[in-house]
């Protein structure tokens, strides 16, 4: 299939676009990628988005696909060479519960954590602490979250292996403590080392600045996302 | 080995209400065990120790959380009738795309409008219908969201028909004037069996709100 019948909507610094395109390489399938500047957003975006105006949006044979674990799926579905959801139907509901776990509670407590201040920052941390230690438990044991491959909850996990240490640099603040976490860490470092993803993450450089940018911007109004703890 | 299946459920959760039916489509029998959510109990809280919440499947000892996870489960595992997912790719992301717009949208939007006065529950009932107009345009002219198929996104909306009552009476609205043809696809899905035999009475479950509230506001 050639790469004009995929293309991908993406943010460079989004942990959600970046998954897809995991997807894609691990796979193999060539695809186009279109950079949104999700603070201007473009017609396009929101033509293909209208109902939540966001990346990543996946347009396969010109039809788009929205949500990033929707789209993942729909990759597994499409093309099959290197699966990576389960067989097993126990199995595929425990990736599916797994995933959205981090994404509700992980990600925006350690986001939080990055742009509070005072007692809400502990709070925050708290509860990104606390989520960690339950993933901690679903890795011991395992190179990755698909065995000896890497597989769909590694994907939609893999944003904590590279935003997070970034958060931590912004933030000052630690929350992936190797000494109380090591299966998390040793996972991160295999999964940052796989050929397909070290050749995928954004410049850590540019990730760090963005954010000291974003912790400005955010920081004023941060009470409003305290209710997403 | 006969399958064993045991359901954590409130009978008046939209969401609980999803596995119920997915599980009466299927023709699985299954040992179902009301939860008092506002006292919840150590079974439950061993079943489900990350969000504490219904439902919660436990298949063979296996536990399954999240309604939507758990429907996709039934029908992954039950495979053999009433497929409930099209077996086209991007239909089927389609179905995903809209159950997680449902749960992400719908609860949360209700809250607002159900627990606050003046402009606030203004808009909120606004949000509220705007989000069943999106899916009422999503159904277009089908039969069902699965088309002819009883489907996913069909079992994943009907349940909060159930709450549709509340809403128009706490929100001072008429569903069958704001979306005429979702409330006709709501009639198309009460003439199977399994829909009128498994949703419980819309009037209990405004009773049953009503109560809540009044304890919600009593513990200030």
């Amino acid at each position: 299939m050639g790469s004009e019948d995929v293309k991908v909507l993406c943010f460079w610094a989004s942990p959600f676009s970046i998954r897809v395109e995991w997807a894609l390489k691990l796979k193999g399938v060539d695809y186009e990628y279109i950079e949104q500047d999700v603070f201007n957003k473009s017609t396009l975006l929101l033509e293909l988005n209208p109902i939540h105006k966001k990346v990543p949006v996946l347009v396969h044979a010109s039809k788009p696909i929205l949500e990033s674990f929707v789209i993942l799926e729909y990759i597994d579905e499409t093309w099959k060479q290197h699966p990576l959801l389960p067989q097993d139907p126990y199995q595929r509901a425990h990736d599916r519960f797994w995933a959205n776990f981090a994404e509700n509670k992980l990600l925006y407590a350690s986001f939080i954590a990055m742009v509070a201040t005072g007692d809400d920052t502990e709070k925050a941390l708290n509860v990104a602490r606390d989520s960690v230690e339950k993933i901690e438990q679903e890795i011991k044991g395992k190179k990755f979250f698909g065995g000896d491959n890497i597989g769909y909850l590694d994907i939609a996990l893999g944003w904590i292996s590279y935003w997070i240490p970034v958060y931590e640099e912004v933030g000052s603040m630690q929350i992936l403590d190797p000494l109380r976490f090591p299966a998390i860490n040793a996972w991160m470092t295999n999964f940052l080392n796989h050929p397909v993803i070290k050749d995928r993450l954004p410049p850590r450089d540019d990730m760090v600045a963005y954010f000291h940018t974003r912790k400005k911007i955010v920081s004023p109004t941060y009470h409003d996302l305290m209710k997403y703890l | 080995m006969a399958d064993e299946v045991v359901l954590l459920d409130t009978w008046a959760s939209m969401f609980g209400m999803r596995v119920r039916l997915a599980l009466a489509e299927k023709g699985v029998n299954y040992d179902y065990k009301e939860q008092d959510i506002e006292n919840k109990s150590p079974l439950l809280l061993q079943m489900n120790p990350i969000h504490k919440k219904i439902p919660v499947l436990i298949h063979n000892g296996r536990i399954i959380c999240e309604s939507a996870i758990i429907v996709q489960y039934i029908d992954e595992v039950w495979n053999d009738k009433s497929p409930f997912m099209p077996s086209d790719p991007y239909e089927r992301a389609e179905a995903r795309f809209w159950v997680d717009f449902i749960d992400k949208k719908t609860y949360v939007t209700w809250r607002k409008m159900w627990l606050s006065e003046g402009e606030e529950h203004e808009a909120s009932k606004k949000e509220l219908i705007s989000i069943f107009k999106q899916l009422e345009d999503v159904l277009g002219d089908k039969t069902f969201y699965g088309g002819d198929t009883f489907g996913f996104l069909d079992i994943a909306l009907i349940t909060f028909s159930r709450w549709f009552y509340t809403y128009e009476t706490y929100g001072n609205f008429k569903m069958e004037v704001e979306c005429p043809k979702l409330m006709a696809w709501v009639k198309r899905c009460f003439q199977r069996e399994t829909v009128s035999k498994t949703l419980p009475d819309d009037k209990k479950v405004y009773d049953y709100v009503f109560a809540w509230e009044k304890r919600l506001k009593s513990n200030k």
